[in-house]
């Protein structure tokens, strides 16, 4: 199996989309990776040669954001918000919607598990 | 790029001028306004602004981190004063005021 970017290790799928395993690569990033690179995007990534895989890692290593350091910046981006006592910020804290949708109904991504309350209208006692 | 981004931000003008006159003298005084729509622009950092949230007039203080965003972002306009607690069936609004 290959390493490319730190842990990550795709094996037997077409680099182009062995390429997506790591967390910040999609499939457009992918793609110009691997035209950077001038590696064959069909070819299954454990057929891939060291050298080409050492030059898409130093591709990545020097233009991307992925893996930890991406999430450390996803994390402090929200943690500024935060900081900054920003409506977004306190949208975050709450974990609630941030980006204006309704919380009546539905949200349930963010707020988790649904919480039943007893008697609230239009709710039919459950369990 | 976006329409919005084209168009540029806006910066209400009273606002601008009134923190321009401020800094040419050096002073930091609060500024109470009405808008929430006014991005929030670098002349801006460490003046107080009191901005309106439909009843009253809340204070911010802007610091670095807070340009590019609006004064109304920072001046809350909802009110919530908790769920009833469940346990003691009774409201817990006095928990969070």
């Amino acid at each position: 199996m290959p390493r490319i970017a730190g842990v990550d290790v795709p094996d037997n799928k077409k680099m182009l989309y062995a390429l997506q395993y790591i967390h910040g690569i999609g499939a457009h990033y992918a793609k110009l990776i691997l035209e950077e690179a001038g590696v064959n995007g069909d070819v299954r990534a454990r057929e891939v040669p060291e050298t080409q895989l050492a030059q898409i890692n130093a591709i990545i290593d020097a233009t991307y954001l992925v893996e930890g350091a991406l999430r450390r910046q996803v994390q402090q981006n929200i943690q500024r918000l935060k900081d900054i006592r920003s409506y977004r910020g306190e949208r975050h804290r709450k974990g609630l919607p941030v980006r204006g949708q309704r919380t009546q109904s539905n949200a349930r991504t963010r707020k988790g598990k649904k919480k039943t309350v007893a008697g609230k209208k239009g709710v039919k006692a459950k369990a | 790029m976006g329409r919005s981004l084209k168009k540029g931000p806006y910066v209400d003008e009273k606002i601008y001028r009134k923190i321009e006159n401020l800094n040419a003298q050096r002073k930091k005084d609060p500024i109470k306004t009405w808008a929430r729509r006014c991005t929030i622009v670098p002349e801006f950092v460490g003046h107080t602004f009191k901005v309106h949230n439909g009843r009253i007039f809340i204070d911010v203080f802007v610091t670095e981190d807070m340009v590019g965003h609006k004064l109304g972002e920072f001046s809350n306009t909802r009110t919530f004063r908790g769920h009833t607690n469940k346990k003691e069936g009774v409201d817990d609004a006095a928990a969070k005021a």
